[in-house]
């Protein structure tokens, strides 16, 4: 009798009319016969020979020697193929051990510790049609969510095309980020990620200090693992009470900590309150964050919001939430960055008043005054401050020269 | 002596050889493009391109046979029975051509109809000559087999194409844009025996009018000059109404015959309820590079002209490029349609002061043309005929176009697949490229097929004569037109030179593709404006 693991058939990805740019593979390891491909794919007369030597290649690198293939493909592109066929293999209990990955472009310069994040899209890390082409749209973060939007039958395979993602798409001005599971299923993502340095983690329901803690130690070990020098910044997201009244702990917690965000269809749950657009319910939540993380020195992001066909109500959110303290928020559909970025741009009446703020701190800095005054008023130095900051953002939004 | 079944038998068996020597003698040329072409196409001999504008023929334009007033009803009631007894009476026999319109698009049962009455009578080795062809009139398919229809002189796709490329049919395709059907109908390079017109609305004299009735489509011009060139016409209505239909887009003093049936097709498939902007973000950015484009470039000023079709791109487009008129306080002089909801906007809003249209997509466009004296329906007589004395399609600022394939010379492929099926027709397409500025908006690869290439699958469009493309990945400016260079300097849009996005798509897509693998017979020709033959599309193996 064989041995059940050895004939064990593994499956990943999708295939069918409506799915694009990506595969569905199915391996049947035997015993004998050496690898037999069969391929099926609309893009055959033009990557036919290619696909099947990279499937080839990518089957013995994981020591499948042996194995009926099928593969459905609809235009994937390599990272993709590469990624589905390690998933099927793993899954039939082959390949432990071994990584296949893809060529992997420059990485791009690190990324700052304040760098601006208006805007960060999620893209779900399980449908690799959304990966190639979020960067062009502007977004100052694309965000490669392994979390809720990752089915958690798909979670193992979604890792491995997310990992490939950070290897061979280009995002370009964007920041690299990942959304990890929730602890400790989290941790295991951070063993495929870790090695590609994203520029930051996103932690999900955080709720003491002590899981930043625990995710920290697992990246700073694989960090070390692979010589990664670059940092790789963390943002906790509070998603419940708790999480929420131990807002300043969590952010103060490790100096990896670029900002803070919430999120709040978890967080109105953990409530029992119903999520309105108004947000009355969350309110204090937010506010807490926001203090929370001024406190820390570093930036408190809102949730997204999730209705991507009411741009009023996207624009309104994002006014009120710029006007609460965040500096930026998710989004959910590329149609929302535009609309995020405007509402969290300063208004031409700000910067016109910031600008003669700063015009008259030149000027009484030149005539060596310690007073700033502009026309019959005195200017205190936190309005001098705000002013500055206000034209440095508006000037890194492009507004200003 | 042989008996007469044996010469029958002999008689078939040469018939054969002749087609096979006809084949045999099928000598390819290289035409000015460099493309492959036969001289010899369903026994006529071809000329092969030569350069845009450089084919010039002389001589008398081709002309239909005299006719007598007094040859038809002083009721003016020419109602025959049924469409067999229209055909019966226009004499139509073996070989003849007989044309058929695309109005309705997808919807249409007219078509199908007159070619179903003349299998009815028995005639064989037809010539279908639509102005296009859609996947609903399969049923052609069956015609050819059994030797009703000898062959299609029109655009094919779906399953009219497979069988084409796949060489089951016994001629040859003969693929040509709108303007190109109207210049091969004038100089006489076809001819049509007769003409069946979907009427929308009708009165027993012959007028018929495309806005108004069940199954209103908007403009009729496709059909004119069918109406005016063929031997004999027959309109066929479902709305008959009495003298006069007004307007008579097609006038009745052109028809011999009027038939009314139930229904001339399917209302649903006709036009669209309402046609939808994409809400793809890559598409979207496309559309608005192109509004950007034409306002950074200066082409966007008072008084200006566009054409855009209705695809998702060309819709979004000219969403964007409203915004940037209302902004900028411009308004154009006329649009060129295909007229969607989008267009009848811009018209009802004043922001243009004409839609000049040519086929109209969706039921606002239908409402609009029936009601806006301004909504004005075109044919491709005035819009893109290569033999009238001008014709609108130079006067356009800016046009935007799909494709499937430009190549880093910016020749453009809009008929075949990259692997050689034919896909669309070529629709006005070619005419376009007349325009003062034409904009291919395509994106930069679709799934993992590239569509910036080494060189295109099928060449439809002269690079010399496309101006810009368009992708997500950025705009490529053609470097015969410094002066759009020139204009756009400064401007914060993407501009890259197109063999720079061709490098990036097949470092994303793994490589460069390989080469389909093609037959080596031709099963098509591809016709420039002019009706010399620009390529050829070739048996799929």
């Amino acid at each position: 009798m064989t041995v059940a693991t050895e004939t064990r058939t593994g499956e990943a990805g999708h295939w069918g009319a409506e799915v694009r740019s990506d595969l569905h593979v199915r391996i049947e390891p035997r015993s004998r016969g050496g690898i037999d491909i069969e391929l099926e794919s609309r893009v055959k007369p033009y990557y036919g020979d290619a696909m099947r030597r990279q499937a080839e290649e990518v089957l013995e690198a994981l020591g499948v020697r042996h194995a009926q293939v099928q593969i459905h493909d609809e235009g994937a592109l390599p990272f993709v193929i590469a990624a589905r066929i390690e998933a099927a293999a793993r899954r039939a209990g082959r390949g432990e051990g071994t990584r296949v990955l893809p060529d992997r472009i420059a990485l791009p310069e690190p990324s700052s510790r304040d760098r601006m994040r208006r805007s960060r899209l999620y893209v779900p890390g399980s449908e690799p049609k959304y990966f190639i082409n979020a960067a062009l749209h502007g977004a100052d973060a694309i965000i490669l969510d392994l979390e809720d939007s990752v089915h958690a039958s798909e979670k193992d395979a979604a890792r491995l095309l997310v990992r490939n993602a950070l290897r061979a798409v280009d995002f370009l001005e964007c920041e690299r980020m990942v959304r990890i599971n929730q602890l400790p299923l989290g941790l295991e993502d951070l063993d495929e990620i870790v090695p590609e340095s994203p520029d930051l983690i996103l932690i999900p329901k955080v709720e003491n200090p002590g899981q930043v803690v625990e995710a920290g130690k697992r990246i700073a070990a694989i960090k070390g693992d692979y010589g990664i020098t670059r940092p790789i910044w963390l943002m906790p997201i509070l998603e419940s009470a708790l999480g929420i009244e131990n807002a300043f702990a969590i952010a103060t917690e490790s100096e990896k900590i670029v900002a803070l965000t919430i999120g709040l269809e978890d967080y109105t749950a953990d409530l029992g309150v119903v999520k309105t657009s108004a947000g009355a319910e969350s309110l204090f939540a937010r506010q807490r964050v926001v203090n929370a993380a001024h406190a820390a020195r570093i930036q408190a992001i809102d949730s997204v919001f999730g209705d991507v066909g009411d741009t009023d109500g996207l624009r309104a959110w994002g006014l009120n939430s710029r006007a609460l303290g965040f500096e930026g928020m998710g989004c959910v559909h590329p149609l929302q960055i535009p609309v995020i970025h405007e509402a969290y741009a300063p208004t031409p009446a700000e910067i016109e008043r910031a600008r003669r703020i700063v015009a008259a701190y030149n000027e009484a800095q030149e005539k060596g005054l310690g007073v700033v005054s502009l026309g019959s008023k005195m200017i205190d130095p936190p309005v001098v401050n705000r002013a500055l900051k206000l034209m440095a953002r508006a000037k890194a939004m492009g507004i200003v020269d | 002596m042989v008996d007469g079944k044996a010469r029958d038998q002999s008689g078939a068996a040469e018939a054969i050889e002749d087609v096979m020597a006809i084949l045999d003698k099928t000598e390819l040329v290289t035409n000015a493009a460099g493309r492959m072409v036969p001289e010899t196409v369903n026994g006529r001999t071809q000329t092969a391109y030569m350069g845009v504008g450089k084919y010039q023929p002389r001589g008398n334009k081709a002309a239909p046979p005299i006719r007598t007033a007094a040859d038809y009803p002083a009721t003016g009631d020419k109602r025959v029975a049924d469409l067999e007894t229209a055909l019966r009476k226009c004499g139509l026999r073996d070989g003849m051509v007989i044309s058929s319109h695309h109005h309705l698009r997808d919807g249409d049962r007219v078509a199908l109809m007159a070619l179903e009455a003349a299998a009815r009578i028995g005639v064989k080795d037809l010539m279908w000559f639509p102005s296009a062809s859609f996947p609903s009139q399969k049923g052609a398919i069956e015609l050819m087999e059994s030797r009703v229809i000898d062959h299609v002189e029109g655009s094919m796709n779906g399953p009219l194409g497979d069988y084409c490329t796949q060489g089951k049919m016994r001629g040859m395709g003969v693929l040509r844009s709108h303007g190109g059907r109207w210049q091969a109908i004038q100089d006489g390079e076809v001819h049509i025996d007769v003409a069946v017109i979907a009427a929308p609305t009708a009165d027993p004299f012959g007028n018929c009018d495309g806005s108004h009735g069940k199954s209103a489509c908007g403009s009729l011009g496709f059909a004119l000059a069918d109406s005016t060139y063929a031997d004999h016409v027959i309109a066929v209505t479902d709305n008959l109404v009495p003298f006069p239909c007004i307007p008579w887009q097609i006038q009745g003093n052109n028809v011999d015959y009027v038939v009314e049936v139930e229904s001339i097709g399917d209302p649903a498939k006709i036009v669209s309820g309402t046609t939808q902007i994409t809400r793809s973000p890559d598409r979207l950015r496309i559309a608005e590079f192109v509004a950007r484009f034409l306002r950074d470039a200066g082409i966007l000023r008072n008084g200006f002209s566009f054409q855009a079709g209705a695809g998702g791109i060309a819709l979004a487009f000219v969403s964007y490029l409203k915004q940037m008129m209302k902004q900028a306080g411009v308004k154009a002089r006329f649009v060129r349609g295909g007229s969607t909801k989008y267009l009848v906007e811009l018209l009802e809003e004043g922001l243009t002061d004409y839609i000049l249209d040519g086929q109209t997509f969706d039921l606002d466009g239908v409402r609009s043309m029936a009601d806006n004296p301004r909504h004005v329906a075109t044919s491709p007589f005035t819009s893109y005929n290569y033999h009238g004395k001008g014709n609108f399609a130079s006067l356009v600022d800016a046009v935007v176009l799909g494709a499937t394939e430009v190549d880093t010379n910016f020749n453009a492929n809009v008929v075949t697949h990259s692997d050689g099926r034919l896909l669309h027709g070529i629709g006005g397409w070619q005419n376009c490229l007349a325009a003062g500025c034409t904009i291919l908006a395509v994106p930069s690869f679709r799934d993992r097929i590239p569509v910036i290439v080494d060189e295109v699958t099928t060449l439809c469009g002269p690079g010399e004569l496309i101006d810009v493309v368009v992708t997500e990945r950025g705009i490529a400016i053609n470097p015969r037109r410094q002066d759009l260079l020139d204009a756009v300097k400064g401007s914060k849009l993407p501009i890259r030179p197109l063999p720079d996005i061709k490098k990036e798509v097949e470092r994303i897509c793994g490589g460069r593709p390989q080469r389909p693998k093609r037959g080596e017979r031709p099963v098509a020709i591809v016709k420039w404006v002019d009706g010399t033959v620009l390529d050829t599309v070739w048996q799929i193996p």
